[in-house]
This record gives structure tokens, C-alpha cells and sequence, in this order.
């Protein structure tokens, strides 16, 4: 198990195997990610609430204090990093990431384009024609 | 001499350097990165279920929106415990890599405790909605949201389910490779719930009192 | 509410005399197959060495037969309706009500594709991927057998709705606002929507399984780019399986919400979106028909280099072209709605990323081709669907090529031209792809080869057959005759309608050949008999025994490029048997047999049905069962089963290898 030519498993951080410093490091790494968090959680909920920010620019910034909190989950709570023996969980993650933007964008942009030749509601008559 | 025992040999060394080479991985990394396939699949399903609402987000059908309904107050609240169940669950993961019972079981029952409150809290919302006249069958953008946000506490409630199987596990059978391999994949799960309720709370709710 | 919910004596169809007819077939077949093997006392064997075995080899072969099965209850839905359209020609109805013709063509789609061609390429991945790979099983060995068990209750529930209730009317699609409760009150589209989440859940274990297999075990020096192709095509498909999956268990999930709860995903008021249900179904329908054809042209490459005696042209080629169509698969989803409202940009955009995707194939085929010019080509069965494949894929990819283009699409889409292509490109693509792996593994799996000459009848048949049944079906397309018609008023499409029937009694034929292949080989197993390697085949599984043990490799091998065994043949001196006796044997760790499998399945299709039927009571106990079985897995003492080193050096012994590897 101590094998360095093998890969690490998603999420094993600080297994016996990989332990080079000691669970003090580990508790330091949970709690420096635990604290970026909250400051991006707080921060994601003034933008939201105030009325300093030019409105469109709104979801712009939510998204991206989103997209860093994800990170920091990744990085300090999942251990996903690019490092050599990560390299298969980070080409999955980019995988799955490249379908949910695939599948969310696309659904969006396609149900746009389609609402926009739809009939408006006042003129449509959805009563069933016996 | 066996010519195909030489050529093995060759083989050997130079097999040793590279993963892709060394032959079939430890049963750890196996399970692992299987889970990890797994959650990666969990988090397509919840794309789905998000295009849907974003698509379905103004559909009020002369009912009461987003931002008539939903309290940021609470939505803190929820954000903060289930964050705070993430880093015990972290704990947890170190007490288990050096095999400390005691610090299991507490850290297993703080993340377990939170995760708890989290559910109440939304369960209470939910409960809240319905009474004033907001349940999913009033409009498409209500059965969105208690789809979406009601799909994400389905999988905070089966991993409480799990989470109380697996201190089972840990008390029956102890620290064994299959008990700290399943841990793994618990934490793995509980870390993902918590980075689908940053997207949840951004996209749904703080975005929803924009409009 | 009652104790059975809507069930009651009304739910089956006493006055229909057709589904009646049918139900009591099936319901014999059963009881005789059940009675004779209780007759001959099999049960314990086959508890013991099939259902509750984790072996990816047996799973394989189970898969496999549920998908034989399957075919011919979906292709018996095609006969009625090739039948039904011949006759039903202007003033005439044929003898199909519309009901009884809707659930026809609703459930020859959904078995063809859920139960038939999904299990068969699953089945042949699970034999081949984990031997090919060189290792003795695959990741997960009982979440194989649970995801087995699952695709079995979609079976069953779907079986079961032609005796009690009834099917879906919808299509194979299920589109709202008609599969919504309003136009579809009865149990029809729950059944279809029932089966298709069970049997999900099990297709998506078994992408993790594939996924998890092929990227984290695998033999010593087997890099990836010295993986046999068919496993790269595995991995892609499964990758695919993992990706759109999901997308299907949530949009079905939607639909069911809709139905049990009255929420508005896709209903007509409450401002919901039929489309948007149009839309997800083809984020995962479109990636769903590449899951199905990679792992055939991952079968076609293995044949093609095997019988021409020439390495794969183009390997790397073959590899990026490969993971290109995995990619690109997920960008051309519209253009199964082009008619439905998008704008011309839109349309344009999806059009051409269609016609892009055209390009990885044609690398492959070229490759293929390539492959076959200068080899010494072997004319056996398995070659014999190849070439058949290359030509018939072909012209289905062509006039896919010509719907890509939205204007076209215009005038053909739903029309019978489109029936036409993609019965072409499945057909010529993926159940030839299949068939030509069962005649090419078969051995490998039982022992001994399957007949030649009743193979060699059942492909001529198949193929004359496809072109009378379909090509007709083009001609229809356009000249303007719709799909799924029960009637029809222009009689002068009925002559076209006639020679496709006349196609279906062929490829009838063809099934009745390969019945008779199988019935004569197994009569005549003695003399077919076959060592490890019967073609002189270049990859993994031909170096272990015929059948293979249940460890597949005493000793893993060491592997230092493509086609691994290939090179050490060439290499080894001629006729040299292999020193058995220096080789060094340590006992194996084999994974433990498990009813897991079997009980989630029994649970599930209590679940399925009990929620089909509103039996609230009993879907709890069905839930309750799987997660009792979940538990009953996790305590568990003992995971694996050791098999003594002297036990595996016997059989080594018995059954030398010609070169070792």
C-alpha cells in the first residue's frame, strides 16, 4: 500500500500511506478550508443582498464565489489536486464538469430558442378539441 | 532457457515506474475512484434537475415567486450546519486514519447532529410553503424547486441513514480495510452533498431574491 | 383507497384475444422451463453456479441470454406490425385496434432497445473487458450481479404488463403532454417509466463497474495504448453510460412527479414545458444509440485483425477516434427535435456538429478496410457480419448524414424514412455487431464452436432479409407516409408495405437459423470441441482455457505491447508446450458468491410493481427489502473464498497453453 508509482484515491488525503506530517497538518487543512468557506459563504450573501453592485453583474459574481467555494471544497476537504498520483480523479471531475456545462448551457440555450417561437399565451388556445 | 521467462523479467523493471504499467491498483484506490465515478454521475442527475428548475424559474403560473417565498435567514442557517457537518466529517476521516474509536464516534455524531438540523430546518420551510399556499402542485416553478432542493435532502437523509450503518459497522466489526474503505466513500459522499448546496443555495435561492 | 390499489381482475385483458393468446404463450414457456428444471433437480447448480455468482464471465453469459429472449419477443412485436401495415391498406383496419398497435410498436422499441440491445453489448463487454485486460474479474464483482438482477426486473415488470394492464402507447420517447396522467390515465407509461428507472440504476452500476475496471486494473505493462481496442470502445461507451444515464433518471423522474404528485414539470398548465421533457430525453437518447454502437465496432475491430491475420491499422487513430465520438456525442442531441421550433441558428449549429460526428467513423471504417487490404482474410461466420456491417452501417450513416440537414429533416423526420435509418444503422451496426461477437467468443465461453454452416445460413438471411424489410421503408419515406400508422389511406403504398413484410418472414428466417445453430451445436458439442485459441487470435482471453477458470489467469501476465499474445505466438518456437512445471503457483482470492444480486431484484420488481399499481403498503416492503439486502451485504464476515495453489496448478496442468504469456 505504500506503492508511490500507484494513483491516490479521490478523497485520501491523509491515510496512514500518504501521512508524511502529522494529523496536525490534517486538522490545519480541514480548518483553513472550513474558514475560506464561510469568508465566500458570507461574501456570496452580502453580494446578494446589497445594493452597492451594478445588478446584471449580480449573478456574475454569485457564480463565480460559487465556482471558488467548489474549489475550496475540492482542494481542502476532497484533497483533488493536480498532483501526479491525482491525475485520473482530476480527468474525471473535468469530464463530469464538461457534461454539466454541456448539458445546463445547452438545455438553457435550446429552451430559450424554443420559447421564443412559441405563440404568446394570450393567443393560445390549449383547451382540448373534442 | 526459456526465452518468454527472459523477455518477463525486462518487463518487470521497467513496469514499476509508471501507474498505467504497474498492473491492477490496491483495492482502496479501486473503491475510491469507483465512488468518485459515482458521485460524478450523482452530480449530472442534479445538472438535469437544475436545468430544469433555471428553465422552469419564472414559470410562477400567477403564483408566488422566489423571492416572496424564500427566507435568507433560514437558508444561512442550513448553509452554516451543513458546512460545519463537511469539516467534522473531515475530522472523522482523520480520527479514522489513525484508527481512533472515541474520536470517530463523536466526530461521527457532531456531522451527524448538523446534518440532522440541516434537515429539519428545510423540512420546516418545505412544511412552511405548503401551508401558505406554495406546494409544488401550484406551478411549474414550484415542483422545480421541492424537486431540486427536495432531491438534496433525499441524499442528506440516506447518508445519515449511512452514516449511522457505517458507526454500526465500526463497533461490530471494527477498523477493517472494507469498513475504512466504506468510510472513505462516506466522506467522499458527504463533501459532495456540501459542494451541490453551495451550487443550490447560489443558484436557487440567492439568486432567487433577485428578482 | 383499497388494500391492492387499482389492481383488480379488470386489469387483465380477458376480452382481447390476441394479448390473451400471447400471455398464455408466455406463461407456458415459463411454466415448462421452471417445471423442467425442477424436474431434473438443477436449482441448487444453478443457484449456486449462476444466479448468485459474481463471475463476470457468467454474468456475461446471463446478460446475454436475457438479450436472445428479448429479441424475440420484440421482434415478434415487429412481425405484427409488418403484418398489420400490409393489410390495413385503404378501406381495410387490419386486425390491430390502434390500443393494441400503439403498445406494439411502444414496446418493440423498448425492449429492442433497454432489453435487447443494451444487455447484449453489456454482456459481451463483462465476458471479454476483464480477460482481454488480463485480470481475474472486474472491479466490482457484486455490484455486477445487483446491476444484472436490475436490468431482470425491467424485463419482468415489462413481461408482466402484457398479462396484467397494459403497456405504453406513447412511442418508445413517452413525449407529455400524451404520457402525462390527463392523455394517458391508465398503468401503461407507469409500467414503461418503472422498468426504465429499475433497469437504469443497474446500467449505471455497470458504467462504474466498466469505468473503474478498465482505468484502475488492469495486467502489468498493459499501458493504455496497449489495450485491445474493443476494451477502448468499452470505456468510451461506459464513460457515455455514466454521463447521459443520470440525464434519463431524472427527466423519467420529472414525468413520474407529474403522474403520481400532480406537479408541472411538463403539463399543459401550471406554465410548465412539454419541450423541455423532448429536450432532456435526447441529452441522453442521443448518447445513449454511441453507447450501443461502440462496443460493436469495438467487436468488428477484434474479427476484422483476427481473420485478416494483420495487426489493427491504425491503432492510435482507431483510439482518438474513439474518444472523439465519445465527446462529440453530446453535442448533436437537437437534431432529434429539428422540426419542434429552434430557431435556423440553432438548427444550423446541431446540424453540422451531426455531420462532423460522421468524420471519427469514417476513420474507422477506413481503418477496418485497411486492416482486410493485403491480410489473408478467413471467411467465418463472425467475418461474415464484418463485411456485412461495413456495407449496411455505411449507407444507414449516409442518409443519416442527408436528416443532418435541417432542411431535409424537414421533409423526412418521423416519416418512414427515418424508421428506415435507424433500423439501418442498429440493425447493420449493432446487431450484427453482436452477433458476430456471439459466434466470435462462444467458444472461448462454452468450450466448443458454434455450427459453421447454420451460422453461415442465419447471416445470408439476416441481410437479405434487412434490405427487403427496410430499403422499401425509404421509398415509403419519401413518399410521404408517416411512421407508427395503424391505417392508411393511399393504397399504393401498400405494394412497398408487402416487401417489407416479405423482408420480416426472412430475417424470421435467419432467427430460425441461429435457434437451429445453437440446438445443433450444443447437440454436437463433442465434435466442435476447441482448445484455448480455435481462430489464432492475437489478444488476452485467447490465452486461457476454454472455458476459462474462475480465476481466468494463474498467474497474471506480463504484458509489453499491443496484442500481447499475438507477439509472444510469433516469437515462441513452434508447437513448444509450455513448461508448466516451472511455473511458480500461489493460491488466488476469488470474491464470494452473493444472493444480493437475486434479492434486489425480487425486491425491485415488487417495488416496480407495487408503485405501478399504487399498492403503497407493498412498495414499502419492497424498498425496505432492498435496503435489509444492502445490510445483509455489509455484515457479511467472509468477502472472498481462497482457492488453493494445487487446485489451480491442477487445472493448469490439464489444460496447457500452447506459448505462455
Amino acid at each position: 500500500m505504500t506503492d508511490t508509482r500507484y494513483d491516490r484515491a479521490p478523497g485520501d488525503g491523509f491515510t496512514p500511506a500518504n501521512m508524511e506530517e502529522g494529523p496536525e497538518t490534517g486538522v490545519l487543512v480541514y480548518t483553513v478550508g472550513l474558514l475560506l468557506a464561510v469568508i465566500l459563504t458570507a461574501i456570496s450573501f452580502w453580494v446578494a443582498n446589497t445594493s452597492l453592485l451594478w445588478t446584471p453583474g449580480v449573478s456574475l459574481g454569485l457564480t463565480a464565489l460559487a465556482i471558488a467555494q467548489m474549489g475550496v471544497h475540492l482542494v481542502f476537504f476532497l484533497h483533488v489536486t493536480t498532483g501526479p498520483n491525482n491525475t485520473n480523479n482530476v480527468m474525471a471531475l473535468a469530464f463530469g464538469v464538461l457534461i454539466v456545462v454541456l448539458v445546463v448551457a445547452g438545455s438553457l440555450l435550446i429552451m430559450a430558442d424554443l420559447n421564443e417561437s412559441m405563440i404568446p399565451a394570450e393567443l393560445m388556445n390549449l383547451h382540448m378539441q373534442h | 532457457m526459456n526465452v518468454n521467462v527472459a523477455l518477463e523479467e525486462d518487463v518487470r523493471q521497467g513496469a514499476r515506474t509508471i501507474a498505467s504499467e504497474a498492473g491492477p491498483a490496491p483495492k482502496r484506490i479501486v473503491v475510491g475512484y469507483g465512488f468518485w465515478i459515482f458521485l460524478l454521475s450523482d452530480i449530472v442527475m442534479f445538472a438535469a434537475l437544475f436545468a430544469a428548475y433555471a428553465v422552469l424559474a419564472h414559470a410562477t403560473a400567477g403564483g408566488p415567486s422566489g423571492a416572496q417565498l424564500f427566507n435568507q435567514v433560514s437558508v444561512a442557517i442550513e448553509t452554516a450546519c451543513l458546512l460545519a457537518s463537511s469539516y467534522t466529517c473531515g475530522l472523522m476521516s482523520l480520527a479514522i486514519g489513525s484508527q481512533r474509536r472515541l474520536r470517530t464516534y463523536v466526530a461521527a455524531v457532531f456531522t451527524f447532529v448538523l446534518g440532522a438540523a440541516f434537515l429539519t430546518l428545510e423540512l420546516r420551510e418545505f412544511a412552511g410553503m405548503i401551508a401558505a399556499g406554495a406546494p409544488p402542485q401550484r406551478s411549474a416553478f414550484l415542483s422545480a424547486f421541492f424537486t431540486l432542493v427536495g432531491c438534496h435532502g433525499l441524499h442528506v437523509t440516506v447518508g445519515l441513514i449511512w452514516l449511522v450503518v457505517m458507526m454500526l459497522q465500526i463497533a461490530v466489526k471494527g477498523f477493517r480495510p472494507t469498513v475504512e474503505r466504506r468510510l472513505l466513500c462516506f466522506s467522499l459522499f458527504w463533501h459532495a452533498l456540501d459542494i451541490i448546496w453551495v451550487w443550490l443555495f447560489t443558484v436557487v435561492y440567492l439568486m432567487g431574491v433577485q428578482s | 383507497m383499497t388494500l391492492l390499489g387499482k389492481l383488480s381482475w379488470s386489469a387483465i385483458p380477458f376480452d382481447q384475444p390476441i394479448v390473451m393468446g400471447a400471455t398464455a404463450m408466455m406463461v407456458l414457456v415459463i411454466v415448462f422451463v421452471l417445471g423442467w428444471v425442477t424436474l431434473k433437480g438443477y436449482w441448487p447448480y444453478l443457484w449456486k453456479e449462476w444466479i448468485t455468482s459474481v463471475d463476470h464471465k457468467r454474468i456475461g453469459v446471463m446478460y446475454i441470454i436475457l438479450a436472445l429472449i428479448m429479441l424475440l419477443r420484440g421482434f415478434s412485436d415487429a412481425i405484427m406490425m409488418r403484418a398489420q401495415q400490409a393489410v390495413a391498406a385503404g378501406g381495410a383496419q387490419g386486425y390491430l385496434p390502434p390500443e393494441h398497435f400503439d403498445q406494439i410498436f411502444s414496446a418493440h422499441g423498448t425492449i429492442m432497445i433497454f432489453f435487447m440491445a443494451m444487455p447484449f453489448v453489456i454482456g459481451l463487454m463483462n465476458f471479454v473487458v476483464p480477460l482481454q485486460l488480463g485480470v481475474r474479474d472486474m472491479a466490482f464483482p457484486t455490484l455486477n450481479s445487483v446491476a444484472l438482477g436490475l436490468t431482470a426486473s425491467g424485463i419482468l415488470l415489462t413481461n408482466i404488463s402484457l398479462a396484467v394492464g397494459e403497456f405504453a402507447k406513447t412511442g418508445w420517447v413517452a413525449y407529455p403532454p400524451l404520457s402525462e396522467l390527463q392523455f394517458s390515465p391508465g398503468v401503461g407509461v407507469d409500467y414503461y417509466l418503472w422498468a426504465l428507472q429499475i433497469s437504469g440504476v443497474g446500467t449505471l452500476m455497470t458504467g462504474i463497474n466498466f469505468v473503474t475496471t478498465i482505468l484502475k486494473t488492469r495486467a502489468p505493462g498493459m499501458s493504455y495504448m496497449r489495450m485491445p481496442v474493443f476494451c477502448w470502445t468499452a470505456l468510451a461507451s461506459n464513460l457515455l453510460i455514466v454521463a447521459a444515464f443520470p440525464v434519463l433518471t431524472a427527466t423519467f423522474a420529472m414525468l413520474l412527479l407529474d403522474r403520481y404528485l400532480g406537479f408541472h414539470f411538463f403539463t399543459t398548465d401550471g406554465q410548465g414545458n412539454a419541450m423541455m421533457y423532448v429536450n432532456l430525453f435526447w441529452v441522453w437518447g442521443h448518447p445513449e444509440v454511441y453507447i450501443l454502437i461502440l462496443p460493436a465496432f469495438g467487436v468488428f475491430s477484434e474479427v476484422v485483425s483476427t481473420f485478416s491475420g494483420k495487426p489493427l491499422f491504425g491503432y492510435r487513430s482507431m483510439v482518438a477516434a474513439t474518444m472523439v465520438i465519445c465527446v462529440l456525442s453530446f453535442i448533436v442531441w437537437l437534431h432529434h427535435f429539428f422540426t419542434m421550433g429552434a430557431s435556423a441558428n440553432v438548427n444550423g449549429f446541431f446540424g453540422v456538429m451531426t455531420m462532423i460526428i460522421a468524420v471519427p467513423t469514417g476513420v474507422k471504417v477506413f481503418n477496418w478496410l485497411f486492416t482486410m487490404y493485403g491480410g489473408r482474410i478467413r471467411f467465418t461466420v463472425p467475418i461474415l457480419w464484418s463485411l456485412g456491417f461495413m456495407v449496411t452501417f455505411v449507407i444507414g450513416g449516409m442518409t443519416g448524414v442527408l436528416m443532418a440537414v435541417p432542411p431535409a429533416d424537414f421533409q423526412v423526420h418521423n416519416s418512414l424514412f427515418l424508421v428506415a435509418h435507424f433500423h439501418n444503422v442498429i440493425i447493420g451496426g449493432v446487431v450484427f455487431g453482436v452477433l458476430a461477437g456471439y459466434n466470435y467468443w462462444f467458444p472461448k465461453a462454452f468450450g466448443f464452436k458454434l455450427d459453421e454452416r447454420w451460422g453461415v445460413a442465419s447471416f445470408w438471411c439476416w441481410l437479405i432479409g434487412f434490405y427487403l424489410a427496410f430499403m422499401p421503408l425509404y421509398v415509403l419515406g419519401l413518399m410521404g407516409m408517416t411512421r407508427r400508422m395503424q391505417h392508411y389511406d393511399v393504397v399504393s403504398w401498400q405494394p412497398w408495405l408487402l416487401a417489407a413484410a416479405a423482408g420480416v418472414v426472412v430475417i424470421l428466417a435467419g432467427i430460425a437459423c441461429q435457434v437451429i445453430q445453437l440446438v445443433v451445436s450444443i447437440r454436437d458439442r463433442e465434435n466442435l470441441r476447441v482448445s484455448a485459441d480455435p481462430w489464432n487470435a492475437r489478444t488476452l482471453e485467447w490465452t486461457t482455457a476454454s472455458p476459462p477458470p474462475p480465476w481466468n489467469f494463474a498467474v497474471l501476465p506480463q504484458v509489453a505491447e499491443i496484442d500481447a499474445y499475438w507477439e509472444k505466438k510469433q516469437r515462441a518456437p513452434d508447437h513448444q508446450t509450455s513448461p508448466v512445471q516451472e511455473r511458480e503457483y500461489a493460491a488466488i482470492e476469488v470474491p464470494k458468491n452473493s444472493a444480493a444480486g437475486f434479492s434486489t431484484a425480487f425486491f425491485a420488481v415488487i417495488s416496480g410493481f407495487a408503485l405501478i399499481w399504487h399498492i403503497w403498503w407493498m412498495a414499502g416492503i419492497g424498498v425496505l427489502g432492498i435496503f435489509l439486502t444492502m445490510l445483509v451485504f455489509a455484515f457479511r464476515e467472509e468477502e472472498e473464498i481462497e482457492v488453493p495453489a494445487e487446485q489451480i496448478a491442477a487445472f493448469d496442468r490439464a489444460h496447457p497453453a500452447e506459448v505462455v504469456v
